[in-house]
């Protein structure tokens, strides 16, 4: 039993560099650092550490995928996006959700125009004029049977082909960055066919032949982690863990995101937030929260936190009741005029 | 380099991390792209290429710390060669390699002619102006002098960074730092909001200022005894590997946090075997039967498949002293995935016995509930020390007739009975009623049996008897029982 499966591995090992021999040229590097990373990405509001600057500028150069793994709203879908802008690539985005499938991934037909067309085929036959050879009786049957070949070659060409995102992204001549997004929601089998697409940058349509990538694109698949990928696609992949920022690194989040906010305020918000983190919480405030609190603070003109104004407002970062409480009394804003 | 990567590789290995091949070569390869003397970027480049699950990165990390303490702007490249001079000069050394590197601080030149009250104010001080580099410095310097560090003793790491911490005694820094604060808040009082987050920031500071002092005495032990013998004393187990017996906060806490996503990945990983595990032998008179509606073409083949009714769980749970986490989290990991079965009941036991179910009706946080356990639950009867055979008995005479074919029932515990009766007829009488009975024990197998654990006399009235020592074996055992 195990000699086989040894055997197994060798093979796969092999094919997959073999693979990577017909792969397409990667291109000109698009960083020529780390710091360079990270200052592009600045420059469009999106603030990266140097782990983060670091796995994209390595996607980059090694030409692989990055899994962004982390809890919700820390910024994932947004790096994608972010790289996408600062590279001037086209963002190809494939949402992932549960019993998506290849045709809504890959490609489909579009049998609604191929009926169309058909149908539109028999008008003409049935009229007589256009097709077939009038007069010549021998060759009747030819004549039907090359026009269905002809027929059938006509709607299985790229006009009746419905593209969807993977496929535009290997098809795309200019530089591409594909986000597949929240890929932990689809189901096993269409991971596999991600991880195929993923490890060969071609896609073989029967009717139409293979079509091979000109350009490797930059690929980010994001999870939320509620169901832990295949070794496989992991294997394939960088692997990046996206938490929630440091105090400086939010700070300039809020900075960067919020116009009318103030450095102290920002500072004074990143700050609670931090704290809030620190305690035992059912859901923790993720950076939209934060940036969502930010902005209705600089709608109520505030300036300068207090607990009165922490209170008001701590709903926008905290969504259950028991961790509404709980920050109230740690925190010690929850007032002693009502006691 | 190749040679540190393929060291550190297998070291990642021994400590549980699944790294493949592929994995190595690509890191291998990651590493042309980076400046070499760049130690952080080395870190994110190895971490990008051979760790793919953030369970991992604490295995990781410390790995990290011990293969490549010796790289990084202040240290040339081969430092490894030199560092097999004895311990005290290579200190001096590095002391000074890096006072030059840093070019700041004062703790670079006259630092050894300090006395430790100089220290700790020069420490204070630069905590309180957030002067990372001379925390830095400073942390170096308080390890010298109070670690006490001697080559060749067999000492871990956690024994020296104590001995530095009772000196520098951080509680009275950190109350310093916030007398300080208040002091120069406008009327001398900080509200108290104020207080939490300049607490919470002094508190940050301290927790950089251990990691400095944690870095320095893993640096100077590396030194000491070479990288491969102290990453292996080193060795952090995966939180799927933490023994619940001897877990410490620690490790407690870093369980606390897997049982969330284990749960989840459990749920649908059950979902789906249920789903899929459908297809039985072609059902031939139901086939038949529907294709009376096509014209008896059987275009839509039915298949028969068992539908296992979903079991029963009947858990009993010790939760005296040692076994205590280990059934808090038995109970939380079942009661979390309790969609999986038709119904749970949990009962706890010391000495008495009390039924906890409704302690996790309409929760919404299982975890709050195993809580309430630990404060509300009635477990004892006479002293607080388990007693197998009361507990038992009280259990067979208030619920053993509510046991039916459909439960399955998890006894979970040390079978340490304190030299009491066992009253294992009760397991026998249990067997007879339910569909299956089994014992999980968190003790290693071998010492099943010794000393006061009587669980041979259970066992043999038992479906099965697992070892439960871990979150990895124990979900294994409830994969199985869905
Ligand atoms: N590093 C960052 N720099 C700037 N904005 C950020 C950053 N991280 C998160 N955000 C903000 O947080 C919001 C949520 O991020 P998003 O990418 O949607 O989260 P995720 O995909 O991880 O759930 C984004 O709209 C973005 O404005
Ligand atoms: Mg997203």
């Amino acid at each position: 039993m195990s000699p086989a499966s040894d055997k197994d591995g060798a093979v796969d090992g092999k094919t997959d560099a073999m693979g990577m021999l017909g792969f397409p040229d990667p291109g000109p590097p698009l960083f020529s650092s780390v710091t360079e990373v990270r200052e592009r990405l600045a420059a469009v509001g999106y603030l990266a550490d140097d782990g983060i600057a670091g796995v994209v500028h390595l996607a980059d150069r090694l030409a692989k995928p990055v899994l962004v793994e982390g809890p919700a709203g820390t910024g994932k879908t947004e790096l994608a996006k972010s790289v996408a802008r600062v590279t001037g690539s086209r963002l190809i985005r494939l949402q992932c959700y549960e019993g998506l499938d290849e045709s809504k991934a890959l490609y489909e037909w579009n049998y609604k125009k191929q009926l169309l067309r058909i149908q539109a085929q028999r008008v003409v036959d049935d009229d007589g004029t256009k097709t077939g050879s009038p007069g010549d009786d021998d060759g009747a049957g030819d004549g039907v049977t090359s026009s269905w070949r002809d027929l059938e070659e006509d709607i299985f060409s790229e006009e009746f082909l419905l593209t969807r995102p993977l496929l535009e992204a290997i098809r795309s001549p200019d530089p591409v960055v594909l986000l597949v997004d929240e890929v932990d929601r689809v189901e096993l089998e269409t991971e596999a066919l991600l991880l195929e697409v993923l490890s060969e940058y071609q896609v073989s349509i029967p009717e139409l032949g293979t079509i091979r990538a000109q350009q490797i694109p930059l690929v980010f698949l994001t999870s939320n982690n509620t169901r832990e990928l295949s070794e496989a696609l992991k294997r394939r992949c960088l692997y990046l863990h996206l938490d929630y920022p440091s105090l400086e690194r939010e700070r300039d989040i809020v900075l960067a995101r919020v116009p009318g906010v103030t450095e102290e305020l920002a500072d004074q918000i990143a700050r609670i937030v931090r704290s809030l983190r620190t305690l035992e919480l059912k859901k923790y405030p993720s950076v939209s929260e934060t940036l969502d609190w930010a902005r209705t603070l600089v709608v109520l003109g505030v300036e300068s936190i207090d607990a009165e104004q922490a209170k008001a407002t701590l709903h926008v970062l905290l969504k259950y009741r028991s961790d509404l409480e709980r920050a109230a009394k740690e925190l010690a804003v929850a007032g002693e005029d009502r006691a | 380099m190749l040679d540190v990567l393929t060291g550190f590789v297998g070291e990642l290995r021994a400590a549980g991390l699944p790294v493949s091949l592929t994995e190595s070569i690509d890191a291998a390869e990651a590493v042309h792209h980076i400046p070499l003397e760049d130690r952080d970027a080395l870190k994110y480049a190895l971490a990008a290429t051979l760790v793919k699950s953030s369970a991992h990165w604490k295995a990781f990390e410390t790995a990290f710390e011990v293969y490549f303490s010796m790289r990084g702007p202040q240290y040339e490249f081969g430092d490894d060669d030199s560092s097999t001079g004895d311990l005290d000069s290579e200190n001096d050394n590095e002391t000074e390699n890096r006072g030059r590197g840093e070019g700041r601080g004062q703790g670079s030149g006259g630092g050894e002619g300090l006395s430790p009250e100089e220290l700790a104010e020069m420490l204070f001080r630069a905590l309180l102006s957030a002067n990372d580099a001379q925390v830095a410095a400073l942390a170096r310097q308080a390890v010298s002098r109070f670690a006490g560090m001697e080559p060749g003793r067999p000492v871990g790491g956690t024994y020296y960074l104590y001995r530095t911490l009772r000196n520098l005694d951080l509680d009275r820094v950190l109350e310093r730092l916030m007398e300080t604060a208040r002091a120069s808040a406008p009327e001398g009082q900080l509200t108290p909001l104020e207080e939490r987050l300049a607490r919470d920031e002094f508190k940050s500071r301290l927790d950089r200022l251990r990691r400095e002092l944690e870095d320095e005495i893993r640096r100077r032990l590396v030194a000491d005894r070479g990288t491969e013998a102290l990453a292996r004393s080193l060795r952090k187990p995966l939180p799927e590997e933490i023994d619940f017996m001897h877990a410490t906060r620690d490790e407690l806490a870093s369980l606390r946090r897997a049982i969330h996503p284990l749960t989840r990945k459990l749920a649908v990983r059950l979902a789906r075997k249920r789903r899929h595990g459908r297809k039985g032998p072609l059902d031939f008179r139901s086939t038949m039967r529907h294709s009376l509606s096509t014209g008896g073409v059987p275009v839509d083949p039915k298949f028969r498949y068992p539908r296992p009714a979903k079991p029963e769980i009947i858990v009993i749970a010790d939760i005296s002293g040692s076994v205590a986490s280990f059934a808090r989290f038995t109970l939380h990991l079942v009661h979390a995935i309790s969609s999986q079965f038709s119904k749970v009941r949990s009962f706890v036991f010391i000495d008495g016995i009390d039924e906890v179910t409704r302690f996790f009706e309409n929760v919404d946080d299982v975890a709050d509930a195993v809580h309430r356990i630990n404060t509300e639950a009635d477990v004892v009867w006479v002293d607080g020390h388990s007693d197998y055979g009361h507990a038992l008995s009280v259990f067979w005479e208030r619920w053993g007739e509510e046991i039916t074919p459909r439960s399955s029932v998890l006894l979970l515990g040390d079978a340490r009975n304190n030299y009491h009766a066992s009253q294992a007829w009760v397991i026998s009488e249990i067997r007879h009623r339910a569909r299956h009975v089994y014992w999980l024990n968190p003790e290693p197998r071998a010492y099943w049996g010794t000393g006061d654990s009587i669980l041979g006399e259970y066992a043999v009235h038992c479906d099965d008897v697992f070892e439960c020592r871990n979150l990895r074996q124990l979900e294994h055992f409830v994969t199985e029982l869905a």
